[in-house]
């Protein structure tokens, strides 16, 4: 009924929507790089884990306990109308893995924030993304006193994949949001016409 | 047994004995009648899929089938379409709740939902350029 005429989105009534993923480790600042850009105030999401946290969760002696929620932030850009960015800050435990997957569902591509104090937290996401061949641009939050290393230090010490840009950033601050979003999507145009040479070939 | 008659007084709306610490008073699951995952069709609407009001949709108020967490989703829809993840965040419910109550609405003609974009169909160049040039301008 209904649904039959939803499947078009590039209609001239269909709006789109793409995703952004911010990742990260804990206390990186990546709702603080949400907020700067998204134009709506960060709105925050809970999603309930139910039988796919009962493997993980050790509910033992805890017989009430039937679910367990996790938050989410997410922020919008409106490019024009019928045409959004939505960002989602991923959960920064990793035992949070498997949402990361259905976010990651359809994603336009993802930012990894990293702290160059703390270079290792941000190794789950890179290997995420990396696996799952999801463009990705990681953006080294430049926190005071945390060291002036160069954007090559950075990919060097993570083994990115040649080409993975690596840009410096102020999380707090909105231009500098920008700039991190627009390489990335430039990046992710750059990969998608890189693997459509490839198919054809 | 008694103390059920004495625990539930007559209290103004509005004026909560509970605080957002202890959590929601219902099971949310308890919203959607126990079902976790919505509908026959078994859609499962993403983050991002978009609802709109179903033009010449029936009238809600009429329809004893939805309950207030419906109504409340059809009136946030009503002032503009709003992703799955605004919905969730506006109604204050987890998003899984709201996929199995968007789910209803849908069978029921009150809204549509747009798919987000399949992970193989990248949006074309033409789309790229114009959020980069939509981020240069912001």
């Amino acid at each position: 009924m209904a649904s039959e005429h939803s499947d078009t989105t590039d209609g001239d009534t269909g709006a789109l929507a793409l995703k952004i993923l911010v990742a990260g480790g804990f206390g990186v600042g990546k709702t603080t790089l949400v907020g700067a850009v998204s134009e709506i105030k960060p709105l925050r999401t809970e999603e309930l884990l139910s039988e796919a946290g009962q493997s993980v969760d050790d509910t033992g002696g805890v017989d009430q306990k039937v679910t367990t929620t996790v938050a989410m932030d997410f922020g919008r850009i409106t490019i024009r109308s019928g045409l959004s960015l939505y960002l989602f800050g991923t959960p920064g435990q990793d035992r949070f893995w498997f949402l990361w997957d259905e976010l990651a569902q359809g994603a336009l591509g993802a930012v990894v924030l990293a702290d160059t104090r703390r270079l290792q937290d941000c190794f789950p996401a890179v290997d995420f993304f990396e696996h799952r061949h999801i463009p990705f641009v990681v953006a080294v939050n430049c926190f005071s006193g945390s060291g002036a290393y160069g954007t090559d230090d950075v990919s060097r010490a993570l083994d990115l994949d040649q080409g993975t840009p690596v840009v410096l950033c102020d999380a707090r601050d909105r231009a500098s949001g920008k700039e991190v979003l627009i390489s990335l999507v430039e990046y992710a145009g750059r990969m998608h016409t890189a693997r459509l040479l490839d198919s054809v070939s | 047994m008694t103390e059920d008659s004495t625990s539930a007084p007559h209290e103004p709306p509005g004026s909560q004995w509970y605080d957002h610490e202890a959590g929601p008073l219902v099971r949310p699951y308890a919203m959607t009648g126990g079902r976790t995952a919505p509908g026959p069709s078994g859609v499962r609407f993403d983050l991002i899929a978009l609802v709109s009001l179903h033009i010449g949709a029936p009238d809600a108020d009429g329809d004893a089938s939805l309950g207030p967490e419906h109504r409340t989703l059809i009136e946030l829809c009503r002032t503009e379409t709003q992703s799955v993840a605004e919905l969730a965040a506006g109604a204050d419910l987890p998003v899984g709740v709201v996929r199995v109550l968007l789910g209803d609405l849908l069978e029921l003609g009150h809204v549509t939902v747009s798919r987000p974009v399949p992970p193989a169909q990248l949006p074309d160049e033409r789309i790229l350029r114009e959020v980069i040039a939509g981020l240069r301008a912001l």
